[in-house]
């Protein structure tokens, strides 16, 4: 006899559809299927009109655009434009074949890798140090959300300020200590230096989050047990708390893999992908061949080659996490 | 004995270890917005000073007083209020609806349009954008509201924490209410709804927060400053300036950020459990 997991995941299958008909089998108890069986495309109307709308607009402003989007892919067109000329892989050869394309790919490579990486690791310091029982720690929790809610505009052109050379408070500070401040405006490696220590401002809070809720629910007597075998504190953390950890870190990882090659707001408020394109991520330059240059298909080529990394990127983690993971 | 002056020992060290950490964590999280709101009170020779002032000598409006005048501030604020308001509510019906037929109607091919709703969580909007901005375009919808709304209105995130909550609900309420011959309609709103309030609710926040900030899509969309949204027109601040006008610049900066600031600090226990229902789910 099926369970109702099984019942429920296989809704679709000849079996759950067929189930109510038999008068000895309960109905599955979530989906109310009548007592007396009524036509079952009266349901099927209702789930149209509850669902179809969302369905429909996920249809028309993201699958058909992904499908318009590889097709653009090879042709050489400008947005607006009302003729394309079909280039079939030209653009894809453009790109990979530009010289500029390894700048790209490694700008994007160091700020994915600083973002997600020491998101996690800061995010993780943040998160063991708010789970002490110290005074203030509620507060203190707050705070270090409280930029995860700004806007990314706001939060860049006030950093702006922050990095001011001259007038800026890490000048100021780095003058305390006898060092010149850094030109972040105007040398590509510092301004990508600058971009990532504002995205990881905004954003560390959230990841703080996500793993204080997870190290709320490590089992006390877990550790206490560890504390009385003489474990170090450190220990207990490394061989207890981390691995029970796992499943949460595999989704930060997805997660914050998504929004970090999706940040665009930051850049934009502070760099424009500059100097020297030094902070132009393949996401940037999506943006910036459509809608800059206007190269619509080069830039559909772009995104295609991103898209196509992230889905291999995301998968491989997501069978990963399956793996780890009971449900 | 022994062992428990060891343990003091080693706790005390450790406690103010922790405190100086928990300081050192809000002093790098706040300072640069306390910067920030200064910056908006100063006149221009108490910015570019160096060594740098902290406190402005006087607390004048002259700053946000240019702002305004410079940049319709009015206009940003009514644009991202009406785009907010109506984009997450229509967001959050079309997740609350998407999520009841799921888990609770009959379709035969229910798992595949879960799986549907679910995998759009991996387009990221900017690979879309091109096609959507075309669509929109040939549309007449740019700058108009329906322009900057639609095409990101569709439910995900909300459709699967939705579902998540509906598969936990005591399910003796929904049969009674079946059984009371009361439509799906009804039991979802009469039944469901109330009983799921505090899930909205947090789902709602963490919508409204992020539809408010929403930069990238408005900006392509809308170029008359009259249509403009907060993000998007904060940055005309900028443009407008051949060099920074840092005081301006920050009084803007201000107006944007504050009250999300204050909405959040209100609300911060329900913003909390929005942004956390994600993680704990998946």
């Amino acid at each position: 006899m099926p369970t109702i997991e099984d019942l429920q995941r296989d809704t679709d299958s000849a079996v759950a559809v067929a189930a109510p008909t038999s008068v000895a089998t309960p109905a599955p108890p979530r989906t109310f299927t009548p007592r007396k069986k009524k036509k079952p495309w009266k349901s099927w109307l209702l789930f149209l009109l509850f669902a179809g709308p969302n369905v429909a607009l996920l249809v028309v402003f993201t699958y058909k655009p992904l499908l318009q989007s590889l097709y653009y892919s090879t042709l050489q067109w400008n947005l607006g434009s009302a003729s394309a000329i079909p280039v079939g892989l030209g653009n894809y050869v453009a790109w990979f074949t530009d010289p500029g394309t390894s700048r790209v790919v490694t700008v994007t490579l160091i700020f994915t890798v600083a973002t997600v990486g020491g998101g996690m690791v800061i995010g993780l310091l943040f998160a063991v140090l708010l789970n002490r029982k110290l005074h203030g720690r509620g507060a203190a929790r707050t705070i270090v959300v409280a930029p995860y809610v700004l806007s990314g505009v706001a939060v860049g052109l006030l950093w702006l300020f922050v990095f001011d050379p001259n007038f800026g408070i890490t000048a100021a500070l780095l003058d305390a200590i006898g060092v010149a401040s850094p030109p972040w405006y105007n040398d590509p490696h510092w301004a990508l230096v600058m971009v990532i220590i504002v995205y990881l401002w905004k954003n560390v809070g959230y990841v703080a989050l996500i793993y204080l809720a997870a190290l709320q629910s490590v089992p006390r007597d877990l550790l206490e047990a560890a504390s009385l075998d003489g474990a170090s504190p450190v220990r207990a953390f490394r061989n207890i708390v981390l691995p029970l950890l796992g499943p949460t870190t595999f989704f930060l990882s997805i997660t914050t893999l998504l929004s970090s090659l999706q940040s665009f707001d930051i850049i934009q408020a502070m760099t424009r992908g500059g100097p020297l394109e030094g902070t132009t991520t393949m996401m940037y330059q999506i943006y910036q061949e459509g809608f800059q240059a206007g190269r619509a298909g080069y830039s559909s080529a772009v995104a295609t080659i991103l898209f196509a990394v992230l889905l291999v990127v995301t998968l491989i983690q997501m069978k990963y996490v399956e793996k780890r993971v009971h449900y | 004995m022994a062992t428990q002056t060891r343990t003091t020992r080693r706790r005390k060290p450790l406690q103010l270890g922790g405190y100086l950490g928990l300081v050192v964590a809000v002093a790098i999280m706040i300072l640069p917005l306390v910067w920030m709101f200064l910056a908006g009170f100063k006149e221009r020779d108490e910015i570019y000073t160096v060594p740098i002032q902290w406190l402005p000598e006087a607390y004048d409006l002259s700053n946000y007083a240019a702002a305004l005048a410079a940049v319709p501030f009015g206009s940003f604020f009514l644009n991202s209020t009406i785009t907010t308001v109506i984009g997450a509510g229509l967001k959050m019906l079309l997740g609350l609806t998407t999520a009841y037929a799921v888990v609770f109607l009959e379709f035969p091919f229910k798992k595949f349009v879960f799986g549907l709703v679910i995998f759009a969580l991996l387009v990221p909007q900017q690979i879309v954008m091109i096609p959507n901005f075309t669509l929109v375009a040939s549309l007449g919808w740019i700058n108009t509201y329906q322009g900057i709304i639609v095409p990101g209105l569709a439910s995900a995130f909300g459709t699967f924490l939705f579902r998540q909550h509906f598969l936990t609900l005591p399910i003796s309420i929904l049969e009674a209410a079946a059984l009371d011959g009361a439509s799906h309609w009804t039991r979802l709103w009469r039944f469901i709804v109330p009983i799921s309030a505090p899930t909205i609710a947090a789902v709602a926040l963490v919508s409204i927060v992020s539809e408010w900030n929403e930069y990238l899509w408005p900006l392509l969309v809308v170029d008359r400053s009259d249509m403009m949204t907060l993000p998007v027109g904060l940055m005309l601040l900028q443009n407008n300036d051949g060099v920074t006008n840092w005081g301006v610049l920050m009084a803007g900066t201000v107006l944007v950020t504050v009250p999300v600031l204050i909405a959040f600090f209100a609300l911060q226990k329900k913003i909390i459990a929005g942004l956390t229902a994600g993680g704990v789910t998946g």
